[in-house]
């Protein structure tokens, strides 16, 4: 007779326990909990404030949506985008390449030299884009890399200076996708079955700091989506000067092209997470199974 | 005749000896364990058979070939460690292939060898599953299928079952010695637990602070321990403070009580030494042996298949006693004074007065 006795209570502590949690939940939020909220609202405004701001200004042009009819008739608009979009995929695939290996590198065989790296990462944050620009146009227009001379030789100038601009989020992003992983072993395991350092590199390091690179990839696309100085100075036609631009010379557009550009922007690296997820859905899996 | 044969390695950091005057000869299909507390350079050692530590000195030769300077990947050793080390990113399947795949054999016999390894390892279903959706025994299954695959002229396993808990690696380090006898490989096996050095082993490899104490099977280390340090580290054992009361004749004093050990010692008479005696080799009563010590019983537990008593038979001395659990056993009862006695040849004289605290490392030598 007692078991079925226990079966038949089970039920009915797990609805009192269930209640509990219930009542609990139902309970006056905390001061912890108000505060929680009130910092979140204020952030939310602090962020959406400027972009509602800035919608409601480009809708008030008459006829309705004039700003952006004339933004999306403007041919520069998509190709200043397009040039942009494209120089920001090139950085990132530059930047991932100089990246992970020197992360890699640094956390496997020279720990010590990890601040020193950490302090040249930073550097971008030091030295202002325009001096950065300036030095790159006096060091190769002339002698034996005349860079500057050309279109081509411009745009390999420009991805240069946005990967260096992209180095701070780039590095700590990876080094910090690096610490979830067991660096030492995975690479000696790898060793001990015969493969060299590249193919360790490339099939068992990068696809488990994948995560890791697309968010560094997103704080770069976004930055050399807006960057000014370095695009101007290398008289490049990218998307900074062409906003600069219009913002100089029209009203209600340069708001409009400011919304559409953040939508763009958002959406591109929406596509980029995508694609990252359905490749990376595993290593997302080791994640969450690490915990196991 | 040998087939990895270690030859006077040294391994220095900086100023500090990590592994000094290393010399080893395994016989191929030997299993050999390396056994020593943290820090005895035994892990130290088996990085340098692996190539992942280049030794400050010496050579190692695997088969006649000097492979001192080769780098780890071109070796064919297999590791095992402690940690697992599988790619996480990569199923069961591929992590067991993947030697085979950077080998760039043909695509239906690395299928074939990752089932047969599966096979081997119990885990003929788990193909296609991530190591983070396996318990850790059947990941470190997963990790030695990995090590096999390549069919390496050596295994190294660096303490793999530490991470896991009690009952699977009792059940795992049988499956280990099992496949590694099916297969005759030679095996090097690094541990701090005695019980899985001494169970797994052909030879077992005792080393202190990088240093080599003794070399030889399971028994011999137990019962013939070459150095204090052996003594001490390989089993349970009782270290009584006493005087020499007669050198010659190996006579000492254990709190007042005259017990015989079986050889002369080198020091003078009245001088503080340290026995050291077994558990094992003592017993209720006088039946035991020509030794004899009095005293009153102050703890009694019971360890499953053994009851382990201990007697105080002086102020600063207890000597603790093991006897096989049986439901007949009439265990002492606690403040019960009794006898105790041993034979002679289970006692050790090590140099140096033990107290409550002493460790054996601070016996200084064997007298």
């Amino acid at each position: 007779m007692t078991g079925p006795d226990v079966g038949s209570r089970a039920p009915e502590a797990l609805t009192s326990l269930h209640n509990a949690t219930v009542s609990k939940r139902r309970g006056r939020p905390s001061g912890g909990t108000i505060l929680s909220w009130v910092i979140f609202i204020a952030a939310m405004l602090y962020f959406f404030l400027p972009l509602i701001a800035t919608l409601e200004f480009s809708i008030r042009m008459r006829p309705s949506g004039a700003a952006y009819t004339n933004t999306f008739k403007d041919a520069r608009f998509f190709s200043s985008l397009a040039y942009s979009f494209l120089i920001g995929l090139v950085t990132i695939v530059v930047s991932t390449l100089i990246i992970v290996p020197t992360a890699y590198w640094v956390r496997l065989r020279l720990p010590r030299l990890r601040p020193v790296v950490e302090f040249v990462t930073l550097m971008p944050f030091v030295i202002p884009p325009v001096v950065l620009v300036f030095g790159l146009i006096r060091s190769f227009s002339t002698g034996i890399l005349p860079l500057a001379n050309t279109q081509l030789g411009s745009d390999v100038l420009l991805v240069a200076a946005y990967t260096i601009l992209s180095f701070p989020y780039m590095y700590r992003a990876v080094d910090s996708g690096l610490r979830t992983i067991d660096v030492r072993s995975l690479t000696e395991a790898g060793h001990s079955l015969g493969s060299g350092t590249f193919r360790i590199l490339w099939s068992v390091i990068f696809p488990n700091v994948r995560v890791a690179v697309l968010s560094g990839a997103f704080l770069t696309l976004a930055i050399v989506i807006g960057e000014f100085t370095i695009g101007a100075y290398l008289n490049r036609p990218a998307f900074g000067p062409y906003l600069s631009n219009i913002g100089q010379n029209k009203t209600f557009e340069p708001a409009a092209v400011s919304i559409i550009s953040f939508i763009l922007t958002w959406l591109a690296m929406g596509v980029i997470a995508f694609l990252g997820r359905t490749r990376q859905g595993r290593t997302t899996g080791v994640q969450v199974g690490g915990g196991h | 005749m040998s087939y990895l044969v270690l030859q006077g390695i040294q391994k220095r950091f900086g100023t500090t000896i990590a592994v000094e005057d290393f010399n080893l000869s395994a016989a191929k299909g030997e299993f050999v364990s390396f056994l020593g507390p943290s820090g005895c350079g035994k892990t130290t050692t088996l990085r340098m058979i692996a190539g992942f530590e280049p030794p400050t000195a010496g050579s190692i030769t695997v088969d006649g070939l000097d492979i001192t300077h080769r780098p780890p990947n071109r070796r064919n050793i297999g590791m095992v460690f402690q940690s697992y080390a599988l790619f996480p990113n990569m199923t069961v399947a591929d992590n067991v292939g993947f030697g085979l795949r950077v080998r760039k054999r043909p695509k239906a016999e690395i299928r074939k060898r990752v089932a047969d390894l599966l096979d081997l390892i119990n885990l003929p279903d788990k193909g296609d599953r991530y190591p983070w959706q396996l318990s850790g025994g059947q990941q470190q299954r997963v990790a030695l299928a990995r090590a096999l695959a390549i069919e390496p002229e050596v295994l190294l396993l660096d303490e793999p079952l530490s991470a896991l808990d009690a009952k699977i690696r009792v059940a795992l380090r049988r499956e280990i010695r099992s496949i590694q006898r099916q297969l005759g490989i030679t095996t090097v096996y690094v541990t701090h637990d005695q019980e899985e050095a001494m169970s797994l082993s052909d030879r077992v490899v005792v080393m202190s602070e990088g240093r080599i104490e003794q070399i030889g099977p399971p028994p011999e280390i137990y019962n013939f321990p070459a150095t204090p340090f052996v003594a001490s580290f390989v089993g349970t054992l009782n270290l009584l403070p006493a005087k020499v009361v007669d050198a010659g004749s190996g006579i000492v004093s254990v709190a007042g009580q005259q017990i015989r050990t079986p050889k002369a010692i080198t020091t003078d008479p009245d001088r503080s030494v340290t026995v050291a005696l077994r558990p094992e080799a003592v017993e209720i009563g006088e039946a035991g042996g020509a030794n004899r010590l009095t005293g009153r019983v102050e703890d009694v537990s019971f360890l499953g298949s053994i009851v382990r008593t201990r007697v105080r038979v002086g102020d600063d001395a207890s000597v603790s006693l093991d006897q096989f659990n049986d439901p007949a056993l009439a265990a002492a009862a606690i403040d019960d004074t009794i006898t105790i006695s041993f034979p002679p040849e289970a006692t050790l004289v090590l140099a140096g007065a033990a107290s409550a605290s002493a460790t054996i490392e601070e016996a200084i030598a064997e007298v």
